[in-house]
């Protein structure tokens, strides 16, 4: 949660930071193990589940303790098959809540769902995804609970005492901070997708499955689903989940130079991005956005066109396999993470560089290519 | 109808500078702004309240100076404005702010009139954390429509509102019951002007300011740094890797030849890859 985090230099008020050193109250002590909520929206579960259980492992595995998914969703196959792949990526046990009233996502019967879970079998952590549903609801629980959340995080670990300290950028995303919960449990996390690396698929037979009520019937619901409307597959981009990716900030210098980018985007068959500016300036859609604020990239190329690399941005874009910087000022922050860097003026290189991919990719050379490997 | 927004003062990312010695935050001179996700609240809110009539609330909580923020919502057209403000609040995580918002909500509704609808923006760009609206909704006990791409109806006299809520896989429309706390989207709607009456009633308003007593907290042990749950135990600026990008000089070739060979000479396998993705030929 830490919502502004507080500036390290101010004096904390009388009575100090009582909290900062560790003294978990009794009734905590009986806390263990950890959760990974798996979110599911219409039978189809989140990538970002399975990107967290393969982190709640590495967490698991340092506590000494068990790994459990939550599945919360409707009576079926569907919610089956989930549990299933949730021991397929790593699950030692699940709970699950199977009701008709969790068909589509409310806020009220997941709250009331995962609350009476924790309540009940007591982890000592909760994470979920930093989505549109994870959000909404690991605010509803955290606060219920009147435990402490830590939103976007983009690094867990388990410190020598046991303690999750989950690190997120703050200010804006010029610093990092890491954040405790220490005596309040669980200590919840939310993570965004694609933070984490996918761990691998292996197939497992279903263990452990708990299964709880939700106790709830459907006029003690406030909030109706009056309709569904699927996003058009034109309109949503593959932004996070893409191979390549190319993307433009400021050094672009005017919003039809954007074109650029989208030129070379489709040349390689990529997606394009922009950095957190342009979308502030009007010149591309938030949903193009790179960095803390858009979407989290693992691509296995990733080019930087006119993008300094502040670290709202790097946060961003660190799980790619190769990343490729364009800037004129060889001190930008990118060439610090970058793996390759070209130093000069991108609006001028960016066309000679579609057209070198385009050269280098066309059916001739890529013929050449094939009878080298064929040798 | 009455209708409270939730703002926040903060200060303008862009400019943020870190100290290159001492890795914090160089406050000094940094321009402050209203959050801009809480402008499309705003508007949103002032829409509602032009149709139904009724009266819009602003609240703040943060510094004196956040009162800046708050009479600029009023050259819009709110309608009044409150400033929590308090050292006690200093150091506030979300659930420590949930709190003093929600209790300041609760004495707004018992001076003003019990809130129809509570707006704020979808999430702070200096927090980014999205928690604060659904936390203050958990604790008014009121429903929680977030992420809302538009505000389909309102009956305040059937006590209805109909949402269009942006999920991962498409959108969901929801109707629920007043009173409901929303937290809207970028981009749903553009932010008014203001007419010059009210930018002059702006400049003149009372802004009703009120420590943490005023606003009836009882127990200080649940606010600022004492009511919050985490810790922020070091803050810190990512270390560099520990080689630097390997910078491509073009000899007998163009840099963006250079460029390419240099990509292709790092992954050879990405030459697959891409001929695969940029297929079609």
């Amino acid at each position: 949660m830490a919502e502004a985090p507080k500036a390290p230099s101010k004096q904390p008020p009388a009575g100090g930071r009582a909290a900062s050193k560790k003294e978990l109250p009794e009734h905590f002590k009986s806390y263990k193990h950890v959760w990974v909520f798996v979110e599911q929206e219409r039978g189809q579960a989140h990538p970002v589940s399975w990107e967290l259980l393969g982190e709640g492992r590495k967490l698991a595995d340092k506590l000494k303790v068990d790994l459990a998914a939550v599945v919360l969703g409707p009576e079926g196959e569907a919610t089956q098959h989930v549990i299933g792949e949730a021991f397929n990526y790593g699950a030692d046990l699940a709970y699950l809540v199977a009701d008709p009233l969790l068909e589509d996502y409310r806020n009220e019967p997941y709250t009331k769902a995962l609350t009476d879970l924790v309540n009940t079998y007591q982890p000592e952590i909760l994470l979920l995804g930093a989505t549109t549903l994870g959000r909404d609801l690991a605010g509803s629980v955290a606060t219920t609970l009147l435990t402490g959340l830590t939103a976007d995080s983009t690094e867990l670990d388990v410190d020598e005492d046991g303690s999750l300290a989950a690190t997120r950028p703050t200010f804006g995303g010029s610093l990092l901070c890491t954040i405790y919960t220490l005596n309040y449990r669980p200590q919840m996390a939310t993570v965004r997708p694609r933070v984490m690396a996918m761990p691998e698929r292996v197939e497992r037979p279903v263990g452990k499955v708990i299964t709880h009520p939700l106790g709830l019937v459907e006029d003690d619901i406030v909030t109706k689903v009056l309709d569904f409307l699927p996003a058009r597959d034109s309109s949503k981009s593959n932004l996070a989940y893409a191979d390549v990716v190319v993307a433009g900030g400021l050094g672009l210098g005017s919003p039809e130079n954007f074109q650029l980018i989208r030129q070379l985007a489709t040349t390689l068959g990529a997606e394009y991005g922009c950095s957190r500016p342009l979308v502030q300036k009007g010149w591309v859609p938030s949903d193009r956005q790179i960095g803390q604020t858009g979407k989290t990239i693992r691509p296995k190329l990733y080019i930087a066109a006119g993008i300094s690399g502040a670290i709202q941005h790097r946060v961003g874009v660190e799980g790619s396999d190769l990343i490729v910087a364009i800037n004129t000022d060889k001190n930008a922050p990118i060439f610090d993470f970058a793996h390759v860097g070209l130093v000069t003026d991108a609006i001028s290189l960016l066309p000679a560089l579609t057209e070198a991919f385009r050269k280098r990719l066309s059916p001739h050379n890529r013929d050449k290519l094939a009878s080298r490997r064929a040798r | 109808m009455h209708i409270v927004v939730c703002i926040k003062q903060v200060p303008d990312s862009a400019q943020i500078r870190v100290h290159p010695v001492t890795n914090t935050i160089m406050r000094q001179g940094v321009p402050t702004i209203i959050n801009p996700y809480d402008l499309f609240a705003v508007e949103e809110a002032l829409r509602l309240r032009d149709v139904h009539g009724g009266e819009v609330t602003v609240l703040t909580m943060g510094p004196a100076s956040a009162e800046d923020s708050l009479r600029r919502v009023l050259t819009f057209g709110a309608d009044r404005a409150v400033l929590l403000t308090d050292r006690f609040f200093a150091g506030s995580d979300t659930l420590a702010t949930t709190f003093a918002l929600a209790t300041a909500i609760r004495k707004i509704g018992e001076t003003f009139g019990a809130p129809d609808i509570v707006f704020t923006g979808k999430q702070t760009i200096d927090g980014d954390t999205a928690q604060v609206g659904p936390g203050i909704a958990k604790r008014l006990d009121f429903r929680q429509l977030t992420y809302v791409s538009k505000l389909v109806s309102a009956d305040p006299d059937a006590k209805e509102i109909v949402v269009e809520r942006r999920s991962e896989a498409g959108v969901q429309v929801l109707k629920s019951k007043l009173p409901v706390l929303v937290t809207m989207l970028e981009g749903t709607n553009e932010m008014r002007r203001g007419t010059l009456e009210e930018a002059i009633a702006a400049t003149r308003a009372e802004i009703v300011t009120w420590s943490a007593a005023d606003a009836g907290v009882e127990d200080m042990q649940k606010c600022g740094l004492r009511g919050s749950p985490t810790i922020v135990k070091k803050v810190f600026a990512p270390s560099a890797r520990s080689e630097k990008a390997a910078f491509v000089e073009a000899e007998d070739q163009t840099p963006a030849e250079a460029l390419v060979e240099a990509i292709f000479e790092r992954q050879p396998a990405l030459q697959e890859d891409l001929a695969a993705l940029a297929g079609g030929y």
